[in-house]
């Protein structure tokens, strides 16, 4: 820290409060836990959440493929279906998705500008228990919220919740509000934790550390740290109308009273469509820091790749409305939009150029980091394409709430987000725990979830050019959508395995792996100059930074990068 | 290129806590700008009165002391930078006293609004987006006021220390945001939706 702080000769410092006097007992592990305000054990705490929640909303995706594997299924009642869908996705996108960017921000950020902490450690802690606290929130509804027929209701909205269907007159009981304080509460979360993650990027760098050097990861951090601020209050907006809409008589979307029902989808998609990026930000940050280190080569069109995410975050917050062209809107809006949209492709096409670029020519070593990354450039490719399709308003119109969607959007969040956050553990576990993690069980992972995965979504493209709806609980066996569904539903098996291999792989490395030491991949970022795990207080001595690879200059004094950058 | 000559000393970046209160204040706006647009959005849009133009009337007492109130937060602070103590309590004081009163105008206009007018939250959209947008509004005069009384209580205590500066201009900007957003609210509630025809 640069700043120097004069005390006062009469101002003492209050003596340390210790917690857990008994050392190595669960008590003690326990308060450790819930009274930690340092980044790398809240890091990790989000994602062990994350991960938990990942599970439970796995589980309730599994059940309603399940209900969908045959036609004229009886397995899942309409209304639970209804709740799993609108769980599922409130849980992906907001207990799964922001916490694992944040956990993953929050451990390697500090670490990798050569910092002590986050700025504020202990808006840190409150970030993630009231994080925490907003999904056991969200799943209390289960038990909690009386229903319709008197028993325990999930919100059954949906995760973007139109309007009017949030209205009291056709959501009774407390189901939605449930979620409506959940997410509010998430909300408070996110823009607590994304302040702490913008102002520890621009203030807490360490000497030498300027913008132009900071690893891509750092500047991923920073435009999504940037995204929520801006695009999160727009949600908490939402959650306040729709409160005051269902508990105090306000007319926001009470289209008898003049109000608006489609407001609101511009009101939420002005949140939604930035909080994409946000979800997908973590992807690009990883994967820039990945390839390199496994292709032995630095990244290619460092400014470019810098120049395409803050391209990205800005015409992120003016697409919004390529959700809505189904509403009939006047034709001005729609060509705005998808122009804007289409625009999106160019900077995102740019880093898939420069990813290959970085590859092409390099000494690959297919390690499980680069493996999944590999498996996101193809997937995410995949993605972008289709969303390039659905960006064009008339093939929209045919294709809007179908499969081909459903398809598109789990290819962008798990084809591209979660196949680099699997990387991004393999490739720091041995960072956090000091173990390497188990190369073969790896590569099971990799192969069973990438075919599960290939083989649930890839169907579900055809199934939306056959006119499948999303959302439907089943359908008759005449519209030839039979053996697609039970494909698709055969996929969920192999994924299904291939997490408990990641999971057993997680134990055992944790366990039985082998000892990792500080450095095992050869890196060049600065989270790999200190121990595996880290001491709490990160370096015994700052950092001082001279290049974007500031390991490679002290592993090569002879050849440094400050010599050519 | 690099230098070589790059060290502790001479590597200086933001401080931490204005920035933190101005990465705030961005969420803060956005926050308000929804609610702002959905006041532009419904302007005019009533299926039934009362509307602004009958029952608005424009805020001057209220808003005069809000606009002074960030006056004498400025010359609090540099009465804080120049080490005169008796001068920052008496203009925080003063800013503190200006606040109130303008939350005690606020409350006063509600009142003349729901018991003489009857025009609640519940009424139209114009009370929907009216109660809203300045009740959010008067939410963060009312939170700044808070933090005001805080930094006073501490200041009386004898507890504000040199090193509390940037604690204090920190909640100093975040008053001065609180203005700001008063300047839209005004322009946007007492200034253009009142001239519009029902």
């Amino acid at each position: 820290m640069a700043q120097e702080i004069a005390i006062d000769a009469n101002y003492r410092m209050p003596e340390p409060v210790r917690v857990g006097e008994e050392t190595g007992s669960s008590t003690a592990w326990i308060q450790n836990l819930i009274f930690t305000v340092d980044h790398k054990k809240l890091g990790l705490m989000y994602i062990g959440a994350a991960l938990l929640f990942f599970a439970i909303a796995g589980v309730l995706a599994a059940l309603m493929r399940i209900q969908l594997a045959f036609p004229d299924n009886r397995f899942l009642s309409p209304d639970v279906f209804n709740e799993s869908f609108t769980m599922h996705g409130t849980t992906m996108v907001f207990l799964v998705g922001m916490p694992l960017a944040f956990g993953f921000a929050n451990y390697l950020v500090p670490l990798m500008i050569g910092a002590r902490d986050m700025a504020f450690p202990r808006l840190n802690a409150f970030g993630f228990w009231v994080f925490f606290f907003s999904g056991l929130f969200l799943y209390f509804s289960y038990f909690g919220a009386p229903g319709l027929y008197a028993a325990g209701s999930a919100p059954d909205v949906g995760w973007f919740a139109y309007s009017p269907l949030t209205m009291k007159a056709f959501s009774r009981g407390h189901s939605t509000d449930y979620w409506t304080l959940s997410l509010m509460l998430g909300g408070i979360a996110s823009i607590a934790t994304a302040v702490n993650i913008l102002v520890t990027i621009v203030c807490m760098r360490c000497p030498g550390m300027t913008l132009g050097r900071m690893p891509i990861f750092v500047w991923c951090m920073l435009v999504l740290a940037f995204l929520v601020i801006l695009a999160v209050p727009c949600l908490s907006a939402c959650q306040i109308m729709i409160t005051l809409d269902r508990y105090i008589g306000a007319k926001f979307f009470d289209t008898q009273a003049g109000g608006d029902a489609v407001l609101w989808q511009h009101f939420f998609w002005i949140f939604g469509h930035p909080e994409v990026y946000i979800l997908v930000m973590p992807a690009f940050a990883i994967t820039s820091e990945i390839i390199p280190v496994f292709s032995r080569k630095p990244i290619f069109g460092y400014p470019m790749m810098v120049a395409a995410v803050v391209a990205i975050a800005f015409l992120s917050l003016g697409v919004w409305a390529h959700h809505m062209f189904c509403v009939g809107m006047i034709s001005l809006a729609n060509a705005f939009f998808v122009t804007s949209t289409l625009l999106i492709a160019i900077p995102t096409g740019l880093k898939i150029f420069n990813w290959l670029a970085t590859l092409y020519g390099g000494k690959l070593r297919y390690e499980l980091p680069l493996v999944f990354c590999l498996g996101f450039l193809f997937q995410f490719l995949v993605s972008g394409l289709t969303g390039v399709m659905l960006a064009v308003a008339p093939f929209d119109w045919q294709l809007s709430d179908s499969y081909f969607v459903v398809a598109h959007f789990h290819y962008v969040l798990i084809g591209g987000l979660l196949f680099t956050i699997f990387g991004g553990i393999y490739y720091w576990f041995p960072k956090a725990f000091g173990k390497m993690p188990d190369h073969k069980l790896g590569m099971w992972h990799f192969w069973l979830f990438a075919i599960g995965f290939n083989l649930t979504f890839m169907p579900q493209h055809f199934l939306g050019f056959l006119g499948m709806p999303r959302r439907i609980y089943t359908y008759q066996s005449d519209r030839g959508w039979d053996e697609l569904n039970l494909i698709s539903t055969i996929g969920v098996l192999f994924q299904a395995v291939g997490i408990l291999f990641f999971a057993y792989n997680l134990l055992y490395s944790w366990f039985r792996g082998r000892k990792a030491g500080d450095d095992p991949w050869d890196a060049w970022t600065l989270e790999w100059a200190t121990t595996s795990p880290p001491a709490d207080y990160n370096f015994s001595k700052t950092p001082v930074v001279k290049s974007r690879r500031p390991l490679w200059d002290a592993k090569h004094p002879d050849d440094p990068d400050w010599a050519h950058e | 290129m690099s230098t070589q000559t790059e060290t502790l000393a001479d590597w200086k970046l933001p401080c931490q806590r204005k920035l933190g209160m101005f990465t705030l204040i961005a969420a803060e706006s956005a926050l308000f700008a929804i609610f702002v647009v959905a006041y532009l959005f419904y302007m005019g849009k009533n299926l039934n009165g009362p509307y602004p133009s009958e029952v608005l009337h424009f805020p001057w007492l209220g808003s005069i002391a809000l606009f002074s109130s960030s006056a004498t937060i400025w010359l609090a602070e540099r009465c804080l930078h120049s080490g005169n103590k008796p001068g920052f309590g008496l203009w925080w004081g003063f800013t503190i006293a200006l606040g109130a009163y303008f939350i005690y105008f606020t409350a006063d206009e509600w009142r003349h609004l729901i018991f003489e007018k009857d025009l609640t939250i519940a009424t139209n959209l114009f009370g929907t987006t009216f109660y809203s947008l300045v009740g959010l509004h008067a939410f963060h005069v009312i939170v700044g006021l808070c933090l005001l009384t805080g930094v006073l209580v501490a200041d009386l205590r004898g507890r504000l220390h040199k090193d509390h500066t940037p604690h204090v201009e920190a909640i100093s900007y975040y008053w001065h945001f609180v203005d700001c957003i008063w300047i839209v609210v005004l322009t946007v509630v007492y200034i253009i939706s009142v001239r519009i025809p029902q």
